[in-house]
C-alpha cells in the first residue's frame, strides 16, 4: 500500500537522518513494484510454443496407442518449457526487472501451483488410464495458471487463460478424438494469437 | 576517451554528494532538506510520480492518480512543477471524444531520480560510519 502522506515519527520525536533516506529508497521501490506491468510474458516466445504445440498435435492425433500419445504431448511440455524460460528471462532482462522479484515473483508464484497441480493430476490419472480427461485438465490447468499470474501482468494474459479454460471445459465434455483439435486450438492458436499481441504491444 | 571523461565527470559528482552528504550529517541543523537534495523530487507525490514513470513507457493521468491515492488537484500541481523542470513530458490527445493527458519521464527526469537515489543511499552509508 503506498503512502503519499509525510513519514512521521509515532513518538513525534526526531527522525533520524538515514531512517528518513531509507524510508523515502522504501517509498521509490514500492512505488516502482506497484506502477510495473510485468511483461515478460513473452510473446515471441508464445508464438514459437504455439508453433510446436500445433506441430505436436499434428504427430499425437496419428498415434494410436495411449502411452505414445502421451508421450508426444510431455515433450511438447518440454520444449515449451525450453522456449519459455529463456524468453520470459531474456524479456525481463531487457525490461531491467528480474523474473524473482516485485511483479515477476508475484508472477511466478501465482503461475507455478496450478502447473504443480497439472503435473500431478496427469501422473494420477495415467496411473487410472484416464487418458480421455487430460486434454481438458491440461488446458483448464494452464489457462488456470496464466489467469493466476497475468493477475499481475497486461490485462490481455489473464484474457489468454479464460480462453484456454474455455477450450478445457469444452474439452472435458467432449469425445477424446477432439482432445487433440482442442490442445491444438488452445496450446497453439489461441497462444500464437495472444503472443503476437503481446509481442506487438507489450516489448517482444 | 569519451567513455573516460564521462567516467571521470560520473566520480566527482558522487565525491560532491558524498562531500555534501557528509556536510550534513556533520552538521544536523541542516537536517530537514540534507546536502543539496534535489528539492523539485524530495515532495513525496512528485518522487511517485517520477519512480512510476521510471519503470513505465507513459502513464495517463487517471494511472497516476489510481497509482499515488491522490486528487485531481494535487497530482495535476505537482506534475506541472516537474514539467517545469523538464523531468517530465505531457502529451495532450483525445481518445474519441475524451481527452487523455499521458506523461513520459524526460532523460533528465530520469539522471534526476538516479541522482535522488544515489543520494539516499550515500546519506544513509555516512550515517552509519559515523
Amino acid at each position: 500500500m503506498l503512502s503519499s502522506g509525510p513519514l512521521r515519527s509515532a513518538s513525534r520525536g526526531p527522525i533520524p537522518i538515514d531512517a528518513r533516506a531509507a524510508d523515502h529508497l522504501r517509498y521509490i521501490r514500492e512505488t516502482m513494484e506497484n506502477a510495473a506491468e510485468f511483461t515478460a510474458v513473452p510473446g515471441w516466445g508464445g508464438v514459437a510454443m504455439g508453433v510446436t504445440a500445433l506441430a505436436a498435435a499434428f504427430f499425437a492425433a496419428r498415434q494410436t496407442a495411449p502411452r505414445a500419445w502421451l508421450t508426444v504431448w510431455l515433450m511438447e511440455a518440454f520444449v515449451a518449457v525450453a522456449i519459455a524460460a529463456p524468453a520470459a528471462r531474456t524479456k525481463a532482462h531487457r525490461a531491467n526487472a528480474s523474473l524473482f522479484s516485485g511483479p515477476g515473483r508475484k508472477f511466478v508464484l501465482s503461475f507455478a501451483p496450478p502447473i504443480v497441480v497439472g503435473g500431478m493430476l496427469t501422473f494420477a490419472l495415467y496411473r487410472a488410464g484416464a487418458f480421455a480427461v487430460l486434454p481438458g485438465v491440461w488446458l483448464l490447468l494452464y489457462g488456470t495458471a496464466i489467469v493466476t499470474g497475468g493477475a499481475f501482468s497486461v490485462r490481455i494474459v489473464p484474457v489468454m487463460g479464460l480462453c484456454l479454460m474455455l477450450l478445457g471445459a469444452i474439452a472435458l465434455f467432449t469425445p477424446r478424438m477432439w482432445g487433440d483439435i482442442l490442445m491444438a486450438a488452445g496450446f497453439g492458436i489461441v497462444q500464437i494469437g495472444f503472443g503476437w499481441w503481446i509481442a506487438k504491444h507489450h516489448g517482444g | 576517451m569519451a567513455r573516460s571523461s564521462t567516467a571521470h565527470q560520473e566520480r566527482s559528482q558522487r565525491s560532491r554528494d558524498r562531500e555534501a552528504v557528509l556536510e550534513t550529517v556533520r552538521n544536523p541543523a541542516h537536517e530537514r532538506v540534507p546536502g543539496d537534495v534535489d528539492r523539485v523530487i524530495h515532495e513525496r507525490i512528485r518522487l511517485g510520480i517520477v519512480s512510476a514513470l521510471a519503470v513505465n513507457r507513459a502513464l495517463s493521468f487517471p494511472e497516476l492518480k489510481a497509482l499515488l491515492k491522490t486528487s485531481d488537484g494535487n497530482l495535476s500541481v505537482h506534475a506541472r512543477r516537474l514539467e517545469e523542470a523538464e523531468y517530465l513530458s505531457c502529451t495532450k490527445t483525445f481518445d474519441g471524444r475524451q481527452p487523455k493527458t499521458e506523461y513520459k519521464l524526460t532523460a533528465a527526469g530520469r539522471r534526476a531520480l538516479e541522482r535522488y537515489l544515489n543520494h539516499m543511499e550515500a546519506l544513509i552509508r555516512a550515517t552509519r560510519e559515523r
